[in-house]
């Protein structure tokens, strides 16, 4: 093989991308030609320099949030018109007042459509986090870990509590994306279960009851308090979830701060 | 596809690549600002046409709607340069090759430089082969060429790299 065809090539060789035929003709002329030697060098030489780490720009930490809320839009007016048609809409209040009358519902915004949305958002992110890898970003079961690790990610101060005295250690936190804000997740576990805590501020003030919600065979509980969005997921029962609800409404620290 | 389930999906197998399509959207237009609206204006096409995704490397797949995407921009955006000749023969990079060691002393900073201003044919492929770690075969799926168009502009983006940096290097030794 002469040196002009082996220079055609060299790139692809570097590559890895010749057959094995052409790969040993070319690294028979390479073996006696100086040239082509330190064409090789050089080009393995540049590989090395781009490859080092630090030429690939890395995405910054707002930017997944806002692509979540922008495929979310997308993708709601079709989910409104269909997940909810109006018959069911029908079985669903006829549930709700059922649950009412038998004081296991407190009416609050599961009823309207835009709670429901939220509902399955949560339980989305709930399920996403069920994905290997994708439970914590930060992993402690201490609140001074987990707590200082939301500085600066959101624009409010999550309040966290660990409760394993009472059988809800708290394993971690992560970022997510609910109803277009960024939440804060707090991870507790319930023997080999996961429960998700889901906290972001709320527009209005008031503080209301604990709504109840199951579906897909997973349990939600909600509820508003010190100008906060609270939500409760997971597949522990439902009796348990309330009794981590009352722990956490109960709880004094509960008042969140605002950095 | 149920919409809802649809986004499930999408979010399992094509979100996770966001930092792939960052990159490459940052190399091509850049600019941070312009790389983020162009990586959430891809996520939507990409979501758009999901239904036709029928398997395959996913991250491929989105990176083919980055880079189109990308394009349409800088088309939009008045940026484009002429379109590449891949006719045209380069240079025997060869001779003035600056020596491997040289090489390995370049800085970040003043390889990125010379990677910006390359041509934007032969800066994605740089960026597809040496950052995401590609085939020729993939990247001439996601540029649209024949493997030939990718193994010259390949061969083309390292000569003038090389020539740009030793022409920075020789400058810098004398200064």
């Amino acid at each position: 093989m002469s040196c002009e065809d082996t220079r055609g090539l060299l790139h692809a060789y570097v590559d890895g991308e010749l057959d094995l035929v052409r790969s040993l003709e070319i690294e028979k002329h390479i073996e006696g030609c100086k040239d082509c030697t330190r064409a090789v060098e050089n080009q393995r030489a540049l590989g090395t320099a781009l490859r080092s780490g630090s030429l690939y720009y890395r995405m910054p930490r707002e930017l997944k949030p806002r692509v979540d809320a922008a495929l979310r839009r997308a993708s709601r007016p079709d989910v409104l018109s269909r997940r909810i048609p109006w018959s069911m809409l029908a079985v669903a209040a006829g549930l709700l007042l059922a649950g009412a009358f038998l004081g296991r519902f407190v009416p609050g915004r599961s009823g309207s459509q835009a709670g429901e949305l939220v509902a399955q958002e949560v339980l989305d992110s709930h399920l996403r986090s069920l994905i290997p890898g994708h439970l914590a970003d930060v992993q402690s079961t201490d609140r001074h870990t987990v707590k200082p690790w939301f500085n600066g990610k959101l624009d409010f101060s999550p309040p966290v509590n660990d409760f394993a005295e009472q059988g809800f250690p708290l394993t971690g936190g992560r970022l997510d994306s609910v109803d277009g804000h960024s939440v804060a997740v707090l991870v507790y576990q319930r023997r080999l279960h996961v429960v998700n805590l889901y906290i972001w501020p709320t527009a209005g003030s008031t503080d209301s009851g604990v709504s109840e919600n199951a579906r897909q065979g997973y349990n939600m509980l909600h509820w508003t308090r010190d100008g906060m969005n609270w939500w409760l997921a997971s597949d522990v029962n439902v009796a348990e979830l309330r009794s981590l609800a009352g722990l956490l409404r109960a709880n004094p620290t509960n008042a969140p701060s605002t950095p | 596809m149920q919409e809802h389930d649809k986004l499930v999906h999408f979010e399992i197998f094509v979100v996770p690549h966001m930092a792939a399509a960052y990159n490459l959207a940052r190399w091509l237009t850049r600019n941070e600002h312009d790389a983020e609206d162009v990586v959430q204006e891809a996520y939507l096409r990409a979501y758009r046409f999901f239904d036709s995704y029928r398997g395959g490397d996913c991250r491929t797949w989105l990176l083919t709607v980055v880079r189109n995407t990308c394009y349409t921009w800088l088309q939009q955006n008045r940026r484009a340069t002429t379109p590449l000749d891949d006719e045209m023969p380069e240079l025997d990079s060869t001779q003035s090759n600056p020596e491997a060691l040289l090489l390995r002393s370049v800085d970040a900073e003043m390889l990125r430089q010379a990677l910006e201003e390359l041509p934007v044919e032969f800066r994605e492929a740089i960026v597809l082969r040496e950052f995401e770690g590609l085939s020729y075969k993939e990247i001439s799926a996601i540029t649209c060429v024949p493997l030939g168009t990718t193994m010259s502009r390949l061969a083309r983006a390292r000569g003038r790299l090389q020539k740009i940096l030793s022409g920075r290097m020789e400058k810098g030794g004398a200064a």
